[in-house]
């Protein structure tokens, strides 16, 4: 019998993404995505000043603001032509890496390892036992049996309440649940450290972008920092120290504890490396630019189709005409309308925020996403698109952690588990930590760079804008932790004319386009297991496995009634 | 002693960002002691973490949805405050709450928390409070420093 299944929300954390699937004989048949919350953000920016737009696009989202600002100050630069000091590069890219190690960090331990991890079961563990499996995969300091028991004794007294907290939400005794008490005992101690060591990344992100949790530094131009060797007012040398040892601790975490834990994590359940593959047709920008100008990056990024490394297309500055002419937006299944007919697709400079409310509608309109294309095709972005474009690049330190990770997958497996393992939905995690141990190393990298540059002389980070009279268009993009970030900016004699954001989001959780084409949820739903539809576990596993942010492709409006699971028989 | 008033909304969608407008409005008019920190906390969650670790008190400024008349100022505390968190009141407190979770299981919980609330009378797009909040905003801001008083924090108008 065909089951409906729908889940709303998905997210724990805020954000109002919907997920429809229809099962039978315990595998998923056909999926929708649906945004539930409408986003006209664009709307409120034309008409104002270009140089104010990233204050306010840093509030579209409430988990990733930094990127919003940094994408919106490269498009407002690129419309320009505006090359900024590359003290201001190096000071935006450790804002940018140490946000998306503080993301992948806690999107991992604290927003989708609890789908694959039993806390309950965890108080069933023998500590001894835990610490010896510990000290077999890692010699990090915090693995001892005494922190495994302690954590264990809290762990009881906060069960025992009966108020789980953070875990209720847990899907605890599912038969999909795998991991035996001395790993699930693991995972809990590492997700408590997690918490403790994710605040470097939050301090670095306070000091550089002087404030938090809104960054205040960033202008058109380059950054509001000015850089001293000796003042105490200003970013000193002193100031750089501080962050450089919480860079280290990072670091020591990223590399000892969670690329371990993903691989021991993803040898335990390698049966997931068959579920979640849909879309391959992989998408990522290169980031982290060395140059004033965005001609040379640290992380390289393009096209791949098919998940074919072979066919890799670069992306090669922020003027790439290959990316500016690639990317479109249909509206055939979403809540919209286009003055041309709801079958075009617009480029992001033409494009139009006309909102069309049908209620949902399987064959007809569901969806408050846009369906963005590149040169036609629905895209998957995000770590595993990143990874896959860096190791098609040759890109030595990716290549160097993505070995590391498989080998340790294939030696929990007891099986040879290689590249292709990564087009899946636990490959999706494998893919995040490859990539953060990569941007942890860059973080090190750019601070290096940036001391190397002062001890120079050069102190400059800034460049002032001058706004031509007439019209000129610009893209700003960013690798961000969750894909490919473009803002598109028509500026008319200094004010905004037009102004379209295409998320992260948007990209995976796109429904069928106008050749009705899915979206990468709803593709890699196809053929997921759903042992229990009153309990979909797995479908959870596979959306997370993206770490959806819908806060950021649609917006919060109503909240009175959000039934967590609704089963329908159909 | 450390305390934060913490506003948190979206300021995009008008009376949503009603507490980040109050934080903003106190900020300006008012000279707090260094033991206070006033956070514009957005619409956040877990980069808040650190911030929020080990306070006396915690005061929330934020849009609230508790079925009273539009633009009508409420104060929740004591027994209400799980109430706040367990019921989709505010469209923040699902990562407001993940935070304070991960505070308590850390044992890191602040000493007391204080909600000060406002009905919405637009949730629209747009960067201006409805006239209708914007005019209660003032009572708000009184609602505040009252907590702050109960905590021992005196703030002094700026001349």
């Amino acid at each position: 019998m065909n089951k409906r299944v729908t889940i709303d929300p998905v997210t724990r954390i805020e954000g109002h993404l919907r997920v429809d699937v229809e099962v039978d004989g315990g595998r998923v048949k056909k999926a929708w995505a649906s945004g539930q919350m409408w986003r006209g953000v664009e709307n409120i920016l034309i008409g104002r000043d270009p140089r104010d737009a990233w204050a306010i696009t840093q509030r579209i989202c409430g988990v990733c603001t930094t990127v919003h600002a940094m994408a919106s100050v490269r498009a407002v630069e690129n419309a320009l032509q505006l090359e900024i000091p590359v003290n201001a590069q190096y000071i935006r890219n450790m804002i940018m890496l140490a946000h998306a190690v503080h993301d992948h960090i806690v999107h991992f331990y604290h927003l989708s390892a609890l789908d694959w991890v039993d806390v309950v079961s965890a108080l069933k563990a023998d500590p001894a036992k835990t610490a010896s499996l510990a000290e077999s995969l890692s010699n990090w300091s915090g693995n001892s049996k005494a922190e495994f028991t302690k954590v264990q004794e809290r762990l009881k007294g906060f069960v025992g309440t009966g108020q789980l907290g953070i875990f209720t939400n847990g899907y605890w005794g599912h038969p999909a649940m795998k991991l035996t008490p001395e790993v699930n005992l693991l995972a809990v101690s590492h997700y408590l450290q997690a918490l403790e060591v994710q605040r470097y990344a939050s301090k670095i992100v306070a000091v550089l972008g002087s404030k938090s949790p809104h960054i205040q530094n960033v202008a058109v131009g380059g950054v509001a920092n000015p850089l001293s060797v000796d003042s105490q007012s200003v970013l000193t040398v002193e100031r750089l120290l501080a962050i450089k040892e919480w860079m280290l601790k990072l670091e020591d975490f990223v590399k000892n504890v969670y690329l371990i834990d993903v691989g021991a994590i993803g040898g335990f359940y390698a049966d997931w490396t068959k579920y979640g593959k849909g879309i391959t047709d992989y998408l990522c920008v290169p980031d982290i630019p060395l140059d004033g100008k965005g001609t040379r990056f640290a992380l390289p990024g393009g096209y791949i189709e098919g998940g074919k490394l072979e066919s890799y297309k670069a992306i090669t500055s922020f003027n790439d005409q290959y990316f500016t002419d690639g990317v479109s937006e249909a509206i055939k299944h979403s809540w919209y309308d286009y003055s041309a007919g709801d079958d075009k697709s617009l480029h992001p400079y033409k494009g139009e925020t006309t909102p069309n409310y049908t209620d949902f509608q399987d064959d007809g309109k569901y969806s408050w996403l846009k369906s963005p294309t590149f040169y036609g095709k629905p895209m998957q972005v995000g770590p595993l698109p990143r990874v896959m474009n860096m190791l098609a690049a040759g890109h030595e330190p990716t290549k160097k952690y993505a070995t590391a990770a498989l080998d340790l997958v294939s030696k929990v497996a007891g099986a040879k588990v290689g590249v292709d393992a990564l087009h899946s939905t636990i490959g999706r995690h494998a893919a995040r930590a490859v990539g953060c141990a990569v941007q942890v190393d860059e973080l090190i990298n750019q601070w290096d760079l940036l001391l190397a540059n002062m001890a120079k002389g050069d102190l400059k980070t800034f460049n002032r804008p001058v706004f031509p009279k007439g019209e000129q268009m610009g893209v700003g993009f960013h690798e961000a932790p969750r894909g490919v970030l473009s803002h598109w900016v028509v500026i008319d004699s200094g004010k905004i004319k037009n102004y379209q954001c295409v998320v992260p989001t948007t990209w995976n959780a796109a429904p069928r386009n106008e050749k009705e084409q899915p979206g990468a949820y709803e593709a890699c739903l196809i053929d997921n297991p759903v042992a229990d539809p009153e309990k979909p576990l797995e479908v959870l596993r596979t959306v997370h496995s993206f770490d959806p942010c819908l806060a950021c492709a649609v917006h919060v409006v109503d909240q009175e009634n959000n039934p967590v699971v609704t089963v329908k028989a159909v | 002693m450390r305390h934060v008033v913490l506003g948190i909304g979206n300021i995009l969608l008008t009376d949503e960002g009603v507490g980040v407008r109050v934080i903003e409005r106190l900020e300006r008019e008012y000279d707090l002691p260094p033991e206070v920190e006033v956070i514009d906390g957005g619409t956040c969650g877990m980069e808040m973490l650190e911030q929020l670790e080990d306070l006396d008190g915690l005061i929330v400024v934020d849009c609230v949805r508790c079925s009273r008349p539009p633009a009508t100022p409420v104060l929740l505390k004591g027994d209400d405050v799980p109430i706040f968190f367990k019921t989709k009141l505010s469209p923040h407190q699902v990562s407001l709450s993940d935070v304070l979770a991960s505070l308590e299981f850390t044992d890191k919980a602040p000493k007391s928390i204080a909600i000060i609330g406002m009905q919405p009378v637009s949730m629209s797009l747009g960067m201006e409070l409805s006239p209708e909040v914007a005019a209660r905003v003032p009572e708000l801001i009184a609602m505040t420093l009252a907590e702050l008083r109960l905590l021992g924090i005196e703030a002094r108008a700026r001349s």
